[in-house]
C-alpha cells in the first residue's frame, strides 16, 4: 500500500470525488492560487480549473453560506476553512442554515455540503488560534461531524463526507497534516458512524479520536509497559452519529474508561460519551470514567505553558492509574 | 571570524529544509538580505537569506540535499579567511558549531520543565482546576479501609455489586481498597475465591516486613509488580499438580539425527530439546482440547488454537513470550520462533502482543540442574507444564535387565475451576506419547 | 455628503519640528531593525507560531502615532510589532512576549499576535480578521460616552475588507458620530490572495462613501503624507465627532507570514515595491532640511541594530512564565 502524508490523502479524496461527480467543486480560502492554506489543495486548481476550485476573501459567514446555497441548488460543495477557529464566524451558517434546512422544508432542501479544516492545536499559535470546536457541531441535530486520526482514514471519511447527503463537519488536526501511513488506493470508503478499535486490549478502554488517538497510537506501547495495563484503543472516528456499539462493547470487555480528548473540559465530546456510558453499562462499571482534557484555560502562547495545557502523557499516566486502582 | 549559516525554521511545523537550489555559490559575495539558497520546507519552497555580510566561504549542504534544522550548511566570512578550524569543529560533530549555547539552554530548560512536572505530580491531582469538583472530593477523602461511610452507605463500583450479588455474597463482608475504601472489582473476586477455599491457602497480601532484619528496600520494577499482581491472583486459583517421567530417549536420539542432518547440510536449523516439548506440548492439547481452556467466572473459554507461553527469565524478572498456533508449526519454525522471542525477551524488546494470550505455558529449568519443580498458573490459561532435565539414570528393562535411559520428569499444574484431574492425566498421556515417539512430531 | 479631502497648500505636518522628525526617523528604524531580528530569531526556533512582519509598512505606524496624542487609543489586527513599538511599547517586552517569556508585555501568554499595552492606549493585538473593527468602534463609542476628546484609530488590513462585520462597522460609526479614525493599510495582498481577484470595488476607501463618511487615501510609504492624512481625520474626530476612512496605500516586503513563500508577487513587483523604501524617503528629507547629517542618521542606524541584538541577548535568558501564570485572569477573581 502506498504511503502518504495526512493532507495528501485528504487531496487523493477530494481529487477522487471530483472525478467521479461533477457537482463536487472545492471553495474557501487560499484553496486555489496559493494551493492550500496548509498544502492540503495542492496541484488542485491546475488539474480541475477555476470553475472548480475557488479562491474567497476572507469572509467566513459568506462563503459558507454560498457553499450551503449551492448544495441546495443541486450540488456538492466542499468548504474549506482555514481553522476552524475562523469558522466560528460561520456557526450561525452551520446552525440556522445548514442543519434546519432539511427539517424546516419537510424534506425538500437538502445540504449535501462538507465544512473541512483545520481544528485543534498546532503549536504555539496562543488562544484564538488554537481551539478544538467539536462539540460546537456535534450538539446540533442535522449536522454530522467526522475527524480522522489517521492518512488511511482521512481519505476513506472524507470520500464518504463528500457522499454523504446531509452537511457533514469535517474537522482535520494541524499536527496531523504532515503525518504519514498507509492509505488504499482508489475506491476506500469508511462508513459514516463507524469508529474502530485501534488497538486490542482487555484492561482499560481509552477513547480519543483526531490527533490525540494519532498520539495515543504511538505511545501506546510505552503506556502498557509503564503501567502493566493492557490497553485498548477505541476511535469512534464519527462524532455524530457516534457508535456507540463499539464503545459499550469495548466497556463491557474491560470494566475501565479514559477519554482523551483536546479542548476545554466543560461540555466537551467526552462528556456525551461518558454520559452515554454511564447510562447503558452502569453495572459494567469498576471506576468512574475519567477524561483527560485541555487544562480549564484559553490557550498560552509560551509553549512551555501549552505543553502543560494539553492533555499529555504524564495526565494519562495518571488516569490510567485511577481507573485501574493502580497506587 | 567567519558564520556559520545553520538551515533555519522557515514554517512552524518544518524540521527539515531540502535545499532545492544554491543561489549563491561559493566565492560569491552576499550581504544581509540577500537570498542565499531556495528551500523546501514541509509546506512549500521559500527563499532563505543570509543573516550575515561577507563572502560564501564553503557551501556544506548541497542541493537536493536534506538538512534538519540547526545543522550548518554553509560558512561565510572576509575573503581568504581560514576556516579549516571552523570545518574541524563542524566535522566534530554539530554539536560546536554556533548552535551548542542554543542548545545546552534548551536541554537545561527541558531539565527544568520536566521537574516541574514531577514537582506537580506530586501534589496530586486533587488541585488540579480541571478535574472538577466530583474528583476531587472523591480524592480528597482517600483512605483503604472499611467502605461505610458515616451514613451507613456502602461504598462500591457498580461492577463489584453486580460480580457479589452473582456470587450471593454480601457487601457488609468485604474490604474495600479502592479510593474511600470503595469496594471494586478485584475486593468481590478475592472474596468470592476465599469462600471456596480453605482459609490457610489464601494468598497473604504483600506482607509489610517490619525492620526486624537489616537489608536494603529495593523498588520493584514495573515488571516486578505485575509478575507480583499477576502470579498473586493465580496463586489463588484452586490449583493441583500431576507429575510423570517421560523416558527421553528416543527423543534424544530423534534430536541428533536432526542436528546432524542440519550440520551436515548446512541447512534447516538446530533444534532443542525445548522445541520438541513445545511442539509435543501443541499436539496434545489437539488431542485433549479441554486441557485448552481458561476459566471466565461465568464460561468456559475453549481455545481453538495452541498457543505456547514459554517462561524466559530476564534481568527485570520474567517473562512469558508466545509461539502461537504451535501444533501447526514445524519444528524449525518453532525453533527459529523462540530464538527471536528470547533475543527479544532478553533486549526487552518484547511488545505486548509477543506476550499475550498463552493458552498453555511451559516452564523449563532443566538447564539449571532442577530436577523436578513445580510451576504457578499463568492465567488465564488452564495450564502451565513444568520442565525439569533429562537424566540419564539406571532403568528396568521389560526382561529384567538393568540398563541407562533417559528420564525427564514433568508436572503439569492446573486450574481445578477448568479441567479435572483426569483431563491432566490425559493430556499428560498424550504429551508422554509424543516425546517417546518423536517421528510423529514431524507428521 | 462625503467629500474627498483636498489637499491644500499647508499640510499639518510642515509644523513638525526637528526632534518630532527625528524621533519619526528613529522610530521607523528601530521598527525595521527589530523585526530583521524577529525574522531571524524565528529561524532559528526562538520564536514559535505564526508570526507577521511588517517590514516595508512602519511609515503608516510611525506617521500615524506622530499624528495623535499619547492619551489616544489604537486598536489593531496581529501584524502589529510595528505599531507596539511606536506606541511606546519596550523592545524588551515585545522581543520577550515573542520568546514566550513571563517578561513579555502579557507575560508570555499573546505572542506575535497578541500585544497589549492599555496604559500605553495600545488595545492589541486580535488574530481574528476583521474582528477588530467593529469593537474599535465600540472603544471609540465609550470615550464619547464618558465625555473625553480621545480619539481611537482602527487599524485593519485589505483582507478584512470583505468580512461583513467591516460594513456594519462603517455604518454604526456615521450613524452614530463615532470619534474614530478607520486606517486600512492595503498592502494588496489579504494573505496570499491579490486584492482585485477579490473585491469587486477599489480603492476601498470609496465604501465609506456609502455610509456618509468622510474618507480618503495617502502613500503610506511616506511618514509625512501619513501624518498629515492621520493628523487632520483625528482633529476631525475631536472636534465634530466624525469618523474618518483613511486608506495608506503601502506594501509589506515579507511574506503574510513566515510560511509564505510569497509566489503570488512577482520579483521585480517586489523590486519596484522596495524601492518605495519609507525609511530612507523620510532620511532624504531629514538631509534636505538639513536636520541631521548622514553620519547622525547612521548612528541612530547603528543604535538600533545594536538595540535589538541586546534585546534578544536579554530575551534568550529571561524566565519561562511558572505553570501557575496558567490560571490567571480567566476571570477577575480566580476562584
Amino acid at each position: 500500500m502506498p504511503e502518504l502524508l495526512f493532507r495528501e490523502a485528504l487531496n487523493q479524496a477530494m481529487t477522487e470525488e471530483m472525478e467521479r461527480d461533477e457537482k463536487v467543486f472545492l471553495i474557501g480560502e487560499e484553496v486555489a492560487e496559493y494551493d492550500g492554506a496548509y498544502k492540503v489543495s495542492e496541484g488542485m486548481l491546475a488539474r480541475f480549473g477555476e470553475k472548480r476550485v475557488i479562491d474567497t476573501p476572507i469572509a467566513e459567514l459568506g462563503f459558507v453560506n454560498i457553499g450551503i446555497g449551492a448544495a441546495m441548488g443541486g450540488l456538492r460543495p466542499i468548504v474549506e476553512v482555514m481553522t476552524f477557529n475562523f469558522a466560528i464566524l460561520a456557526l450561525d451558517a452551520m446552525v440556522n442554515t445548514a442543519a434546519k434546512a432539511r427539517y424546516m422544508s419537510g424534506g425538500q432542501l437538502t445540504v449535501p455540503m462538507v465544512l473541512r479544516g483545520a481544528g485543534g492545536a498546532g503549536g504555539a499559535l496562543a488562544a484564538q488560534h488554537s481551539q478544538a470546536l467539536e462539540s460546537q457541531y456535534t450538539h446540533f441535530p442535522g449536522l454530522k461531524v467526522m475527524m480522522p486520526a489517521t492518512p488511511a482514514d482521512a481519505k476513506g471519511m472524507l470520500k464518504t463526507a463528500i457522499r454523504d447527503p446531509d452537511p457533514v463537519v469535517f474537522i482535520e488536526s494541524e499536527v496531523l497534516y504532515r503525518m504519514k501511513g498507509e492509505v488504499p488506493e482508489g475506491e476506500h470508503l469508511i462508513p459514516m458512524g463507524k469508529g474502530e478499535i485501534k488497538r486490542s486490549g482487555k484492561d482499560v478502554t481509552v477513547i480519543a479520536w483526531s490527533r490525540q488517538m494519532w498520539n495515543l497510537l504511538h505511545m501506546v506501547d510505552d503506556l502498557c509497559e509503564e503501567t502493566g495495563l493492557d490497553i485498548e484503543l477505541v476511535d469512534p472516528r464519527t462524532l455524530r452519529p457516534l457508535d456507540e456499539e463499539l464503545l459499550f462493547d469495548s466497556v463491557r470487555r474491560t470494566h475501565r474508561v479514559v477519554i482523551v480528548e483536546e479542548g476545554h473540559r466543560m461540555n466537551g465530546f467526552g462528556a456525551e460519551i461518558s454520559d452515554r456510558i454511564q447510562q447503558h453499562c452502569f453495572d459494567q462499571l469498576d471506576a468512574p470514567v475519567t477524561r483527560v482534557t485541555n487544562l480549564d484555560v484559553p490557550m498560552p502562547y509560551s509553549p512551555p505553558l501549552e505543553e502543560k495545557v494539553l492533555p499529555n502523557r504524564q495526565r494519562i499516566v495518571e488516569a490510567l492509574r485511577a481507573v485501574a486502582y493502580l497506587d | 571570524m567567519a558564520d556559520v549559516v545553520e538551515m533555519i525554521q522557515l514554517s512552524p511545523t518544518m524540521e527539515e529544509g531540502i535545499i532545492v537550489e544554491w543561489l549563491k555559490k561559493e566565492g560569491d559575495a552576499v550581504e544581509t538580505g540577500e537570498i542565499l539558497a531556495e528551500v523546501e520546507t514541509d509546506k512549500a519552497t521559500m527563499e532563505m537569506e543570509s543573516f550575515f555580510d561577507g563572502t560564501v566561504l564553503k557551501i556544506l549542504a548541497t542541493a537536493g540535499e536534506a538538512a534538519p534544522i540547526g545543522s550548518a550548511i554553509a560558512i561565510i566570512g572576509e575573503e581568504g579567511e581560514d576556516i579549516t578550524d571552523l570545518l574541524a569543529e563542524l566535522e566534530g560533530g554539530q554539536g560546536t558549531s554556533a548552535g551548542t549555547g542554543d542548545d545546552s539552554t534548551a536541554d537545561e530548560d527541558d531539565a527544568g520543565a520536566k521537574a516541574a512536572d514531577a514537582d506537580s505530580g506530586d501534589q496530586g491531582a486533587a488541585d488540579r482546576p480541571d478535574e472538577g469538583p466530583g474528583d476531587a472530593e472523591s480524592k480528597a477523602s482517600e483512605a483503604k479501609g472499611r467502605s461505610t461511610r458515616d451514613d451507613g452507605r456502602i461504598l462500591s463500583s457498580p461492577l463489584a455489586r453486580k460480580i457479589a450479588e452473582e456470587h450471593g455474597l454480601r457487601l457488609e463482608d468485604i474490604e474495600g481498597s479502592g479510593p474511600g475504601g470503595r469496594i471494586i472489582q478485584r475486593d468481590v473476586e478475592a472474596a468470592a475465591r476465599e469462600g471456596r477455599r480453605p482459609a490457610a491457602t489464601v494468598a497473604a497480601p504483600a506482607a509489610v516486613v517490619d525492620a526486624v532484619a537489616p537489608g536494603e528496600d529495593v523498588p520493584l520494577s514495573n515488571m516486578r509488580k505485575t509478575i507480583a499482581r499477576r502470579l498473586g491472583e493465580a496463586w489463588q486459583a484452586p490449583a493441583f499438580m500431576l507429575t510423570r517421567e517421560i523416558d527421553m530417549g528416543a527423543a534424544v536420539a530423534f534430536r541428533r539425527q536432526l542436528n546432524d542432518a542440519a550440520a551436515a547440510t548446512e541447512r534447516g536449523v538446530r533444534i532443542s530439546v525445548n522445541d520438541l516439548i513445545v511442539k509435543a506440548a501443541a499436539l496434545a492439547l489437539l488431542d485433549v482440547p479441554e486441557m485448552n481452556a481458561a476459566y471466565q467466572g461465568d464460561s468456559l473459554r475453549m481455545f481453538s488454537s495452541a498457543d505456547i507461553g514459554m517462561a524466559v527469565s530476564v534481568d527485570a524478572g520474567l517473562v512469558t513470550p508466545v509461539v502461537r498456533g504451535a501444533h501447526g508449526k514445524s519444528l524449525g519454525t518453532i525453533a527459529r520462533e523462540s530464538r527471536a522471542l528470547i533475543g527479544k525477551a532478553k533486549d526487552r524488546k518484547l511488545r505486548p502482543d509477543d506476550i499475550e494470550g498463552a493458552t498453555f505455558s511451559i516452564s523449563n529449568l532443566g538447564m539449571f540442574g532442577i530436577d523436578h519443580f513445580t510451576a504457578v498458573l499463568n492465567p488465564p490459561a488452564a495450564g502451565i507444564l513444568a520442565v525439569g532435565q533429562t537424566r540419564r539414570v539406571p532403568v528396568v528393562a521389560e526382561d529384567g535387565t538393568i540398563g541407562a535411559g533417559d528420564r525427564m520428569a514433568v508436572t503439569l499444574t492446573c486450574d481445578h475451576r477448568a479441567v479435572d484431574g483426569v483431563v491432566g492425566a490425559r493430556w499428560l498421556q498424550a504429551f508422554a506419547a509424543y516425546l517417546e515417539h518423536p517421528t510423529l512430531l514431524v507428521l | 455628503m462625503a467629500t474627498r479631502k483636498k489637499k491644500t497648500d499647508a499640510r499639518p505636518s510642515d509644523a513638525l519640528d526637528q526632534e518630532t522628525l527625528l524621533w519619526m526617523y528613529r522610530d521607523m528604524t528601530r521598527q525595521r531593525r527589530m523585526e530583521e531580528g524577529f525574522a531571524r530569531s524565528y529561524g532559528m526556533g526562538k520564536i514559535h507560531g505564526f508570526c507577521h512582519l511588517y517590514i516595508g509598512q512602519e511609515a503608516v505606524s510611525t506617521g500615524s502615532t506622530a499624528a495623535i496624542r499619547p492619551d489616544d487609543l489604537v486598536v489593531s489586527a496581529y501584524r502589529i510589532h510595528g505599531q507596539a513599538l511606536s506606541r511606546g511599547i519596550a523592545m524588551q517586552a515585545i522581543a520577550d512576549e515573542l520568546y514566550g517569556r513571563a517578561s513579555g508585555c502579557v507575560g508570555g501568554v499573546g505572542g506575535s499576535m497578541h500585544l497589549f499595552d492599555v496604559e500605553k492606549g495600545f488595545l492589541g493585538g486580535w488574530g481574528l480578521v476583521g474582528q477588530q473593527v467593529p469593537m474599535g468602534v465600540g472603544v471609540a463609542f465609550a470615550q464619547k460616552y464618558l465625555d473625553n476628546d480621545r480619539v481611537t484609530l482602527v487599524y485593519m488590513g485589505d483582507g478584512a475588507m470583505q468580512q461583513g462585520a467591516i460594513h456594519e462597522a462603517l455604518n454604526y460609526a456615521s450613524v452614530w458620530d463615532i470619534p474614530c479614525v478607520f486606517i486600512l493599510e492595503n498592502n494588496n495582498y489579504g494573505m496570499g490572495t491579490a486584492i482585485e481577484r477579490v473585491s469587486a470595488i477599489r480603492p476601498f476607501h470609496q465604501w465609506a462613501a456609502g455610509y456618509n463618511m468622510d474618507h480618503g487615501e495617502f502613500d503610506g510609504m511616506d511618514a509625512l503624507a501619513t501624518y498629515d492624512a492621520v493628523h487632520t481625520a483625528a482633529e476631525r474626530a475631536r472636534s465634530t465627532h466624525r469618523p474618518t476612512f483613511l486608506e495608506a496605500r503601502c506594501a509589506r516586503f515579507r511574506g503574510h507570514s513566515m510560511s509564505d513563500p510569497g509566489k503570488y508577487r512577482s520579483r521585480e513587483k517586489l523590486e519596484e515595491e522596495k524601492a518605495q523604501d519609507p525609511i530612507p524617503k523620510l532620511a532624504r528629507v531629514l538631509l534636505d532640511r538639513k536636520l541631521a547629517t548622514q553620519d547622525e542618521l547612521d548612528a541612530i542606524d547603528r543604535e538600533a541594530k545594536d538595540e535589538i541584538k541586546e534585546v534578544l541577548k536579554n530575551a534568550e535568558k529571561a524566565e519561562w512564565p511558572a505553570e501557575d501564570t496558567l490560571y490567571r485572569n480567566v476571570y477577575a477573581d480566580p476562584s
